[in-house]
């Protein structure tokens, strides 16, 4: 029986969950917080602007971004095996595909900041 | 010392006489300090002889006394009578085929047992002149409670991915082979990988958690497996990403 190739959509999932766990409580508040008009100064479009423009700030938000999607689409394709769905391979290219095209429309729009 | 009467729904199927299984009532005569398995014993010895079940030890060692008790996996002999209340329902281990009443067919677990290779390979030969292999207490420390496995199989009466896809290895047996990877005198770790790292291996689990819920001797399996899967990951980017690996 050969080795599993699992382990490069595990990493991804395991570094995202990882990171979920560490930031979304954090981001939803702060996003919630930001959709109810109580934006500290910190989260003004101007702040998040500068952010996003430097290299490292794009450097943060892709890996956040692309890393949440991956944890999700791994997450999503393991569920629905639970919930009884034997479609492994299509259900993987679908939230794979999701994911991947999710990183690249980040890199896309980052770059033009 | 109290007596009182418990009520029990016991699964009962004889292959060779019945189309299906079914529940036996019996109401049985218990001391209030008993479990599952003295009433079991007790329905044995004096109301029905013909109740088949495996038990040895009646102290959580052996493992073989493992049954569904109210729907969860469960040593009988370390099931308190008063820790339930009404009709206690007793059936054999879930996701194992019936031999006969709550005795289950445990081959499917055993072949999974020796194929990950549970006993020590050592990495390096020494003659008996050369004295015993040395293991320190902090070497010991790092498999030590993964060792503490039973074999009770009620892993994998609890684990759903196991329910779904019976070719999975399973809790106990790819714990063991981690508890047997993590052992200081052990070389034996490439030739488990091949069958541990594999889909049906850890790479089937899901990471429920139900396996270390259900262990008796608090082994955590399910925390084995994702340090398993940690180290398989490392292991696939070294042999994949780095030079002159071919492995």
């Amino acid at each position: 029986m050969a080795k599993s190739n699992k382990p490069i959509v595990w990493s991804l999932f395991a570094a995202g969950g990882t990171l979920a766990a560490l930031l979304a409580p954090v981001l939803v508040l702060l996003f919630l917080l930001a959709a109810l008009g109580h934006a500290p100064g910190l989260l003004s479009y101007a702040q998040l602007h500068a952010f996003a423009a430097h290299p490292l700030g794009k450097l943060f938000l892709l890996t956040v971004i692309a890393l949440f999607l991956w944890h999700a689409a791994h997450r999503l394709r393991v569920a629905l095996h639970d919930f009884g769905l034997r479609q492994d391979r299509i259900v993987a290219v679908i939230v794979y595909l999701v994911a991947a095209t999710g990183t690249a429309l980040s890199v896309l729009y980052l770059t033009r900041i | 010392m109290n007596e009182r009467m418990v009520q029990l729904d016991v699964l009962r199927y004889d292959p060779q006489v019945d189309d299906e299984p079914h529940f036996q009532h019996y109401e049985v005569p218990c001391k209030e300090e008993w479990v599952v398995l003295d009433a079991l014993n007790a329905i044995k010895e004096s109301i029905d002889p013909t109740l088949n079940y495996r038990w040895s030890c009646h102290m959580a060692v052996c493992g073989s006394c493992g049954m569904m008790i109210n729907g969860e996996p469960r040593l009988s002999c370390h099931a308190f009578l008063r820790d339930f209340e009404g009709v206690i329902r007793v059936e054999p281990l879930a996701n194992f085929p019936i031999e006969r009443d709550l005795v289950t067919v445990a081959d499917d677990f055993i072949d999974k047992l020796k194929r990950v290779k549970p006993y020590l390979i050592p990495g390096e030969t020494r003659s008996i002149d050369e004295g015993e292999y040395i293991q320190t207490p902090a070497q010991l420390m790092k498999y030590r409670h993964f060792s503490m496995c039973i074999n009770c199989m009620l892993c994998y009466a609890a684990c759903p991915q196991y329910a779904l896809q019976p070719l999975f290895l399973g809790p106990a047996a790819i714990t063991l082979a981690h508890r047997y990877n993590l052992d200081s005198r052990d070389g034996g770790r490439d030739e488990r990988q091949q069958v541990i790292a594999t889909n049906e291996g850890v790479w089937e689990c899901s990471f429920v958690g139900a396996c270390s819920e259900v262990c008796p001797k608090a082994v955590d399996p399910a925390g084995a497996l994702q340090q398993v899967k940690v180290a398989s990951t490392l292991d696939w980017f070294r042999e994949h990403l780095l030079p002159g690996d071919t492995k």
